[in-house]
Order: C-alpha cells, then structure tokens, then sequence
C-alpha cells in the first residue's frame, strides 16, 4: 500500500470521538458487571463488600474501569515512534491474554514437569510431518498447475478431478480415509505416512491453485522471447518461468505452511504422538486438561511467530534481488 | 549505399497463399512473398493491419490456417518436430524487448547458445561478449535488464538473438515502446546489422530507416499485401490510393 502524504488528524484527538468511546465502553462493562474482577476487589475499601455494594457498585467500578482504559489509549496515542507504540499495544494485549489464562488457576508445577516432552516430542513431530509434507505438496502443486494449464484432456481432467476431490473434502475425513481406507485394500499403512500423506494431497490441492496463479501472471512476453530462441517447454518452465514466479508463490506458500502446521492437529485422531496429541492426552490422568491445551496454544503460536518472522525475511531478500 | 553487393536469389523464406484467422476475424489473406538471403525487407501500414501477425507467423509464435509457410527449407506446420530447431535460427526481437529479467544482460546472451546449441560455458561467453560490444554495450554485461535504459535494453535484446546465430533476424516494431531520444541508437545497431548483409524483416513505423536500409519495402492493410516495391520506387511513386494515403500521414513532418 502507497501512503497518502496527507494525513487526516487522529481520531483519539477529537473530544466527541473521545467521548463516544468512553460511553461505548462504559456501557460494556456495565453489562458485563466487573464489581467482581480484580479492580472491584481493589475497591472494596471504598465501596464495601463488592457482593452487597449492588448496582452502585456496578456503576463506580465500571467508571473507574472505563476512565482507566480510555486515559491508556490517549497515553498511547501520545507516543510518536511507530514502533514504541505497536510495541506498547502488543504488550497490553499479551498481558490481557495472559491474565485471562491465569485466572483459570493452572497448576505450572505440572506444566514444568511435562514441557520438556512436549517440547522434543510433540514440537518435533508436529515441524517434521508438516516440513515433509509442504515439499511434497509444492512438488504435487508444481504438476498439478502445469496440467491444469495443459491442453491435454486427460492431464486437465485428471488435475481437475484431483484438486475438487481434496479441496472438497474435510482434511480430517482425508485423514480417516488414508489411514483406515488402506488396510482395505490389503495395505496397512503405519500413521506418521498417512498423516503425511493426508496433509500433502490436500495442501497439493490448494497450492496448484497458487502455483497456477503464479506461472499465470508471467508476462506472455517471457514465453514468446523464450520460444523465439528455441527453448523447450521443459527448459522455459524451469530457467524462465518459475524463477520469476517463485517470488509471488513465496508469500502464499508461507501461509499454507503456517496453516500445514496448525492441520498438523487434525492427525492426532490416528495417533500420531504430535503436539495436539500429546495435550489431549498429558493431561488426562491427573485432569489437568486446561494446562496442557493453553500449553500447546503457546507452543503453536511461537512456531508460526518464528515461521512468519522466517517468511518475511526470504520475502524481503526476493524483494532486494527484483529492485537490483 | 552497400546494397548493391551481389544477392544470391535463394529465398530462405517463402510464403504462398497463406491465410490466418482468428476466430471469424480474417487477419491475413492469400499473403504471397519471398524473401532471399541477404535481403532488406520493411513492411509498414497502419495498426491493425496484421503486420506483426505476419512475421510472428515466420517462426510460428503465431498459427496460420491455411497456404504454405516455408522458413529455411522447412514447411511450417503444426505437428512439426523440429520448430525449436527454424526458431533457434531465426533471430526475434519484440517491442517490449521481452528480455528475461531475473537475468543479468550477459545471462540473457549466454543462455540461448549454453542450452539450446550445447556450447561450452566458456564459448558462450566470448560469443556475448562479441555481440554486446557489437551493440555497443560490453561494460553492462553485469547488469540486471531492469538496470538498463529501454535503448539499452533493446539492443541486448538484438544481441541476444544474435548470439544463435541466425539466418533471419525478425524486427517486431522495435523502437515502437522507446523514448525518442533512444530510437536512434537502436536504429544505427539495426543500419549496422544490415551492412553486414544480415537478412532482415522489419516491421516499423521508422519511413527514415525503410529509405535508407530496405531492399524493398512492403505495405499491408487489413490483412493483405497492398503493394511493394523498392524504396525509391515506393516513396516517390507509391501506386495504391491507400499507400498514399497511409504516405501522406505518416510523411508529413
């Protein structure tokens, strides 16, 4: 996106606007009724038993609630570094959800005593299936395109056929179907390849729908100057065309892999010992079921936090190269 | 003028009665032309006229339905094995130079004769680097074509093609998307090619450029061959209406 030069004044600097949020606000929290939380505890002094102070109560600590938010997101708005202040809100809002999960009492004693498991065995199994999968899905994705681009009918309609099916079907019925469909055929399949199997045939499917874009927005100019010297589809698809198309597949492709390592979940159901797994079940025998479930929400979160931070780097290096 | 150096009448392109179309839209009819080895050729005429489709016939980017085209003693046809084989030997260049970006310009030069001639790595470089010092440009061999002025860009694209080779080297209107000031540095890089006795089809809009280089010259509208002639000829004494009138508007400055 192209930033306009001029820049209309900020909301938060207009006392109507100001005015509205705080009433906006206000009135959330009185229907939510806060006298209960941390603030209405801290007040207790003043307004007495937060269980009898009733609707007066309600109402002052949903003021003081309001004033408090509103004065932060003024304070805020005060910080003229760009970064300072995405910095500042990510806090908050990490803070927010930390204190939501905390008010649910986990015990981070047993959290300490299974982490290191999750960790070696469920991050490891849950990064190996989808890294396995996504390079097979890409080289799935590359034939696919090419077919859907062919004027040979079986190749198209073979293509075609194969990205409606899994694109159609529900990943986690895929997986069912690979894992329990197999042995009636006379092969049983173990669950780690099913798995993998499961995720590259439907991330396939999608990505012959990038790949195809990708190839697709190559200049016909590209074609025609390869053709004129003599190349070869084969040598124009992969010295010329590809090349340039890898640059606008990279985006995408990051995403379906952040996607990947989140459907990684779905293979749990037949028992492969990755991340979801090993929450659902950890915490059975001692029903501490909400420890280990927050516990891989976190470990899932950083992964595609360093996936992401990982994409935008080789974006940022394909974009130094294309303004050589 | 050089044109007088002794042709042998050998035609390394012969087209008769050919016919293209797309859909129900006539684009070229019943075109017959010849053209021999060393010879000069501009064809001209307003847009639309099918120029471009005509020569991008002559290595078969484009199909035609109907009559013969004949490049280098090889019929043109659609279930050819061998086009790679006339393409690698007719030479193209395109308006919008169609240079492979993610390519430095010695790239660009070495690729056609590494992987389509099988020339040694080392061969292929001393071939660029003869051609681009031909076109004037050798110190930009390490430049990416984005780097380059449209001029520039233009004649590595001659140089590219020229580095297979060719028997026959297309123009395809190619100082049509340059800026004015860069028009004549790629003009003076084609009047130097055809001095060398290269043989040359182009289509252009350049009538300065048709005087002093072409053998002879054609005019098209609406899909057919109107008239050609000399140039001499075709300027001072053109015979069809349209020609004159097509003369008179492009001729008037």
């Amino acid at each position: 996106m192209i930033k306009d030069t001029v820049t209309e004044d900020l909301l938060l600097r207009k006392p109507t606007f100001i005015a509205f949020l705080f009433a906006t606000v206000l009135v959330c929290f009185l229907i939510f009724d806060p006298s209960q939380s941390l603030i209405g505890h801290l007040l207790e002094p003043a307004l007495g038993d937060p269980d009898t102070s009733g609707l007066y109560g309600r109402f002052v600590t949903s003021f003081m609630l309001a004033v408090l938010m509103v004065l932060n997101l003024l304070a805020i708005s005060l910080i003229p570094n760009f970064r300072l202040q995405v910095i500042c809100v990510w806090i908050e809002l990490l803070i927010l959800f930390l204190s939501f999960f905390y008010s649910f009492d986990l015990s981070f004693e047993f959290i300490r005593s299974k982490i290191w498991f999750m960790v070696t065995q469920g991050i490891f199994t849950t990064l190996y299936v989808s890294a396995i999968s996504i390079v097979i899905a890409s080289f799935i994705a590359i034939i696919g395109a090419v077919a859907k681009m062919s004027s040979n009918g079986f190749a198209y309609a073979i293509a075609s056929f194969y990205t409606s099916f899994f694109r159609g079907l529900p990943l986690l019925m895929q997986v069912y179907l690979i894992y329990l469909g197999f042995p009636q055929i006379g092969y049983v399949i173990d669950a780690v390849p099913a798995g993998i199997i499961a995720l590259s045939l439907c991330y396939g499917a999608y990505m012959t729908e990038i790949f195809r874009a990708g190839i697709m927005s190559i200049d016909a100019g590209q074609w025609e100057g390869s053709r004129a010297l003599g190349f070869k589809f084969s040598l124009i698809m992969r010295k010329i065309i590809l090349p340039q198309s890898i640059p606008l597949i990279i985006p995408p492709t990051g995403n379906q892999f952040i996607a990947m390592l989140k459907d990684s979940s779905l293979v749990s159901v037949i028992g492969v010992w990755e991340l979801m797994f090993l929450a659902r079940t950890l915490g059975n025998k001692t029903f501490n079921h909400m420890e280990m479930l927050i516990t891989a929400a976190m470990l899932y979160w950083m992964m595609t936090m360093v996936l992401e931070l990982i994409q935008s780097r080789i974006e940022r290096k394909y974009q130094k190269r294309q303004s050589r | 003028m050089s044109k007088t150096n002794q042709k042998v009448k050998e035609p390394i392109i012969s087209i008769k009665e050919m016919n293209k179309y797309y859909g129900d839209f006539h684009a070229l009819t019943n075109i017959d032309l010849e053209v021999n080895i060393g010879e000069r050729i501009v064809i001209c005429g307003p847009s639309g006229s099918g120029k471009s489709t005509l020569i991008r016939c002559l290595n078969r980017l484009e199909a035609h339905q109907s009559g013969s085209v004949i490049v280098n003693g090889v019929e043109l046809h659609q279930h050819m094995k061998d086009i790679d084989k006339v393409r690698s030997e007719v030479g193209m260049v395109f308006q919008h130079f169609n240079l492979f970006p993610h390519m430095t310009v010695l790239e660009n030069c070495t690729a056609g004769p590494m992987w389509v001639n099988k020339v040694p790595p080392v061969e292929a470089h001393e071939i660029a680097m003869k051609y681009l010092e031909r076109v004037n440009i050798p110190e930009q061999a390490d430049k990416y074509p984005a780097q380059l002025s449209g001029g520039q860009q233009q004649r590595v694209a001659i140089a590219r093609s020229l580095c297979m080779n060719p028997k026959v080297m297309l123009f395809d209107e190619p100082t049509s998307a340059l800026d004015p000031e860069m028009v004549a540095e790629v003009l003076d890089t084609m009047t130097d090619l055809a001095q060398s006795g290269m043989t040359m089809i182009v289509v252009t809009h350049e009538m300065g450029f048709a005087k002093q280089v072409a053998d002879r010259v054609i005019f098209m509208d609406e899909g057919k061959i109107i008239e050609a002639n000399e140039p001499i000829a075709f300027f001072e004494n053109p015979q069809s209406e349209r020609t004159k009138k097509f003369l008179s508007q492009v001729l008037v400055h």
